[in-house]
């Protein structure tokens, strides 16, 4: 069902994909083989045909190597003066950028997309300069050579035996919008290299006399080929999919691929993603960490990090699941998600270890049942670079400790020599393994090996016979240095992988408390400042050093909080921090973006999308240490998620709100056509009755039709008063114009005009003499008798008595209005003083505007009053009680002489 | 009887007081605006002004103003619920009475008869006041209730006899205030609640349902002469 579903409608992914590359330039890659096949002058071709079309074409760099044709080319287009960088004082020419987006050509010509910049340059790479050019809404042309792509690096290396160290992400011509590929045969190519039109720089001219062999180009030519090919079939599919044709393809395929610790993790990621690609399909790299994954090297860390993240980058997805068994969870997850084929490296387990037991491999083939297993083989030396660079590991021999190994071997023989004093020689031996095992406990297994050896020389030396010679006469002493050895071999590395254990303890005991202590800490705070407090208080604190979050606002980043607090940031900080914003990439110091900034800035991503920025600066050094950047990375998307929290939670209470404003807009209004209408429709047809049959009418009848007309309009005009108090209330434009005022006198007032509304009910007043005089707006809280009056006679039966109640109390003012109604049900006697609301009566005749007692709520509260309903006496009727603060009136003794 | 100035922009208005006063045996003039209704106060013998306080041209406080300085007519105020000030601002300013709007024509007429009882610069009756069983006689400084003489500390006196000055029209606290107790006392409006509930228990027949000494929230008192 969920297939059918799929395949009907477009794709929103591929419609909202078409629609963003409307709005960015566009790039097209002239695609070769190797250098020299003519991409620039093809490039250059098209440029000129452009430009006779009309079309505003410029020359951000192209790169002629003195060729003629190439240069007569060029000479026709504008060209745009290269940027002069120095760097350890040599002048370089770089392509600007900056002038580029400033002259908004329509088209720039940007040679060898796979350049790497002088350092000192805004980025690294010349592909995330023309990335810039393109969000600035400018098409580029561009050549790119084959070997440069990333996931062919490695077959590259294998085919042509050259390493080439400038690569480009698969993703950046996959992202391509355009690719032609400029094809020479290799024998043409060849030809043209013999006539010296191909530009080869000197220091490579030996290693490229291998590269230009036949079978290398044709190698190449085929790859170039068929990347062109794979491309069109994607753009094709793409088409499909956008356009809603059902395709030929088959059920999903899903690649899985295990990255483990092994150098050829990365390697193993490119050969995941070139397969999936020839076969459309959706690609996962899983990672399972055992326990074992703290006791690893940095290096090793890094390089599952890097591999991670590589897959992310060539676009397939980074699993990391928690685990003791491997196998089992790498079988799990397939069969969770249809994995068909799993790619895993062979094993790099060799010798004695392979003893111990089966690798994680052998297993997995040997119970992968239906998956295809895919064996990868070989070394992959080759490193990408992390986008934020850290602390190498520290590598020092450590002097002191063979030193220490030399003393205590020293030692030994020392007391070698009291014992041998006392007792037989072979036990002296003993003394020397002793010094061994302590070395080796201590200071690890080279001090030990080191021990073992000084201590058997020694030995020999000191204690066997003959005496203070190396010459070895017994065999046995070749057993004791023998054992020597074994010892500390086997109590080092038991020491060593202990003092591992115990270090990657304390070091995830540190990550854990430390995420547990932020999470806490961002659980706690309930207000996005708060959080945003928290988070930059708590990164500071891990990175001993400074923090920064910027969020954006009204369309630009602004600083939203800092630990210290900062409030301004460089020019340069800042244009890092956008370019994190705008492309959700680290970016600044340590980084391989805008390097030179003071402060690194890590995006704030959460599934949703970007959130903001998160800057640091570290005290005196330049690099993380590596355990701190991973855990920087986790704060970070630990931290954008609670500030995407705080504002969803703004979000919904904005959504509650319009909500209820809806629902209060929808009562009014049905309120206004019902409350307003009913007195208009009596009013309008008493007086046209009294215009159209004056003279039929008898004298009570014409009378009956008038009182008629003044009870209707009172009505409405009641209505018209509860609706503007409302409003006064709701702007908040309502204030108590307070003096003070007698109860009594309010109550009188409010029951003289209600008289009209009793019909045969009456008005009992006993408020006694406790009540003092209050400090009151008579006019409002004689609004609230009124409508209170007004209800009690609306819901009580004719010929009832209506109580108004009072009585003074220590701190307060108490007054009731009882009718002997029918009462408010329990569940409602909340609800009753909400807008618009009004207990369903079984006779639905009574009209009520459902303000009312909003209303008095609204007037009470504001003069610091309470006001509740409860059943009267007897559990019969309906109590209003009100309660007014008592303040006491100044003494009205005042000298009776005066003036 | 008398010539009635009625100065409102609603011609519906002005229509059915024209008929109203007309059947009451008055001569009604109609002005539309402030500026005509001052010229007709001026020129014409106008025997009581009643204006509306939201007319187009001018402010209705203004309009007042404008009355005053050329004539000393009595002058009934129309205003809006709910704004208590501007009612005792127009007192102050020397309107005489004020209604509010919307008003049953039995109530206009009310305030019409008082106003037009209490001529400019006229003095009450000699003689004592009949009110509802109480007997003023401010000559003799006596005051009787259903032929009992009541009796009344200086300062009730003092409040009664400034209330009895101006029967049934509406006096604000502040002129009460500083008529009786005198201009540093005018914010003492809980003096003047005490004194009025003891008037009250001495006077009226039913001291919770008061039918003399009339409450006009959040304006002042009335001293009521007639029955409603």
């Amino acid at each position: 069902m969920a297939d059918n579903d799929r395949d009907d409608r477009p794709s929103p992914d591929a419609l909202l994909a078409e629609a963003q590359r409307e709005m960015r330039g566009r790039l097209k890659i002239f695609l070769g083989a190797a250098p020299g096949v003519g991409k620039t002058y093809a490039m250059l071709e098209t440029a000129h045909e452009r430009k006779r079309e009309g079309i505003d074409v410029v020359v951000g760099v192209v790169e002629t190597h003195g060729r003629r044709e190439t240069e007569r080319l060029v000479a026709g287009l504008e060209t745009l003066p290269p940027k002069t960088v120095d760097y350890r004082g040599r002048a370089f020419h770089e392509m600007d950028l900056d002038a580029i987006i400033a002259r908004q050509p329509k088209i720039v010509l940007v040679d060898e997309l796979a350049h790497t910049n002088v350092p000192g340059s805004r980025h690294v790479k010349r592909y995330q300069d023309v990335e810039d050019i393109l969000a600035a809404g400018i098409h580029v042309y561009s050549t790119l050579n084959i070997q440069h792509i990333e996931s062919l690096n490695d077959v590259i290396e294998r085919i042509a035996g050259i390493k080439v160290r400038e690569t480009l992400p698969d993703s950046v011509l996959a992202g391509a919008d355009e690719i032609e590929l400029i094809d020479l045969p290799p024998e043409d190519l060849l030809k043209r290299l013999a006539e010296g039109k191909v530009y080869v720089p000197e220091q490579a001219r030996r290693a490229t006399q291998h590269f230009f062999s036949p079978g290398n180009l044709t190698a190449l030519r085929e790859m170039a080929l068929r990347h062109a090919a794979e491309r069109v079939d994607a753009q094709m599919l793409s088409y499909m999919r956008a356009h809603a044709i059902s395709g030929p393809w088959p059920a999903r395929e899903r690649i899985l691929v295990c990255v483990g610790d092994d150098v050829a993790a990365s390697k193993l990621v490119r050969v995941a993603k070139r397969v999936a690609e020839r076969r459309s399909a959706p690609w996962v790299a899983l990672y399972v960490e055992t326990h074992q994954h703290m006791a690893l090297s940095e290096q090793d860390k890094d390089r599952i990090a890097q591999a991670m993240r590589l897959a992310e980058q060539l676009g397939g997805e980074a699993v990391t699941l928690q685990g003791e068994d491997v196998t089992a969870e790498i079988l799990g997850y397939a069969r969770d998600h249809n994995c068909t084929q799993l790619i895993v490296g062979r094993s790099r387990r060799h010798g004695w270890k392979r003893l111990f037991g089966s690798t994680v491999t052998d297993r997995l083939v040997a119970q992968s049942g239906f998956f295809d297993v895919l064996l990868v083989g070989g070394e992959d030396a080759e490193r990408t670079q992390p986008s934020i660079q850290t602390q190498p590991a520290e590598q020092n021999l450590d002097w002191l400790a063979y030193l220490l190994a030399t003393v205590g071997v020293g030692v030994a023989t020392g007391i070698g020599f009291l014992i041998d004093l006392w007792l037989p020689l072979p036990n002296i031996s003993v003394g020397f393994l002793l010094a061994i095992l302590l070395i080796a406990m201590r200071l690890g297994r080279g001090p030990a090996v080191f021990a073992s050896v000084l201590s058997f020389l020694s030995f020999n030396f000191f204690f066997t016979e003959p005496r203070f010679s190396l010459a070895i006469s017994d065999t046995q002493n070749i057993l004791t240095m023998v054992f020597f050895l074994i010892a500390a071999m086997i109590v080092s590395n038991l020491a060593g992988r202990v003092q591992t254990q115990v270090d990657a303890t304390k070091l995830s005991a540190r990550r854990t408390s430390n995420l547990y202590d932020f999470s806490r800490k961002i659980a706690a705070a309930a207000t996005r400042d708060d959080v945003l407090w928290a988070v930059a208080h708590h990164v500071a604190a891990t990175i001993h050093g400074k923090s920064l979050i910027l969020l954006p606002a009204d369309g630009r980043l602004d600083i939203a909080a800092g630990y210290p607090p900062e409030d301004q940031i460089g020019d340069k900080d800042a244009a890092a921090a956008d370019w994190t914003w705008a492309n959700g990439r680290p970016a600044g110091r340590g980084s391989t973006t805008l390097p030179a900034c003071d402060w690194l800035f890590l995006p704030l991503k959460t599934a949703r999308g970007p959130v903001g920025v998160l800057g640091i600066q570290m005290k005196g050094q330049d690099l993380l240490a590596p355990e701190d950047s991973r855990l920087l990375e986790t704060l970070a998307d630990q931290a954008a998620v609670a500030i995407e929290r705080t504002t969803l939670v703004a979000d919904v209470e904005a959504a509650r709100l319009a909500t209820e404003t809806e629902r209060l807009r929808a009562a009014l209004l049905s309120s206004l056509s019902h409350d307003l209408r009913t007195p208009l429709v009596s009013i309008l047809g008493a007086a046209t009755s009294l215009i159209n049959y004056d003279d039929d009418l008898s004298a009570s009848d014409r009378g009956e039709l008038a009182h008629t007309i003044q009870e209707e309009a009172e009505r409405l005009n009641r209505f018209v008063q509860n609706l503007l108090d409302m409003t006064r209330l709701g702007s908040g434009a309502l204030k108590p114009n307070a003096d003070w005022a007698d109860l009594r006198d309010i109550a009188n007032a409010a029951a003289e005009r209600a008289g009209k509304l009793l019909k045969g009910r009456q008005i009992r007043i006993d408020i006694d003499e406790t009540v003092p005089l209050v400090c009151v707006d008579s006019v409002l809280v004689e609004q609230v008798f009124f409508n209170l009056l007004d209800n009690a006679c609306k819901y009580s039966p004719p010929g009832s008595t209506v109580t108004i109640w009072g009585r003074g109390r220590p701190h307060q003012v108490l007054v009731e209005v009882c009718d002997q109604g029918p009462g408010i049900p329990e569940a409602d006697r909340e609800r009753v003083f909400d807008m618009f609301y009004r207990v369903d009566a079984a006779d639905k005749q009574t009209a009520g505007t459902g303000l009312g007692l909003a209303i008095c709520r609204g007037i009470i509260e504001a003069h610091g009053g309470a006001i509740k309903a409860e059943p009267g006496m007897n559990g019969a009727g309906t109590c209003i009680v009100i309660a007014l603060p008592r303040v006491d009136p100044p003494t009205a003794g005042e000298p009776e002489q005066g003036g | 009887m008398a010539t009635i100035l009625v100065v409102d922009d609603e011609a519906q208005i002005r229509k059915f007081m024209r008929i109203s006063l007309g059947a009451s045996g008055h001569q009604v003039i109609e002005a539309e605006n402030a500026a005509a209704g001052i010229e007709s106060a001026r020129t014409k013998a106008v025997d009581l002004v009643i204006l509306d306080l939201g007319l187009p041209d001018m402010d209705g406080q203004e309009a007042i103003s404008g009355i005053r300085e050329v004539s000393a007519v009595p002058i009934i105020v129309l205003s809006v619920r709910s704004l208590e000030v501007d009612k005792v601002e127009a007192l102050d300013r020397g309107a005489d009475d004020y209604v509010v709007k919307p008003f049953g024509i039995g109530e206009l007429m009310a305030r019409v008869r008082a106003a037009l009882r209490q001529k400019p610069g006229g003095r009450p009756d000699s003689g004592p006041m009949q009110v509802a069983g109480l007997s003023l006689d401010f000559e003799r400084r006596v005051v009787t209730r259903d032929r009992i003489e009541v009796r009344l500390s200086k300062r009730e006196y003092d409040l009664l006899r400034f209330l009895a000055a101006s029967p049934d029209h509406v006096l604000t606290h502040k002129e009460i205030l500083k008529a009786v107790w005198g201009p540093a006392h005018l914010d003492d409006t809980a003096y003047l609640r005490v004194y009025i509930n003891q008037l009250r228990q001495k006077l009226e027949a039913d001291p919770a349902s008061p039918r003399v000494i009339v409450t006009e929230p959040g304006v002042g008192y009335r001293l009521v002469t007639t029955s409603s």
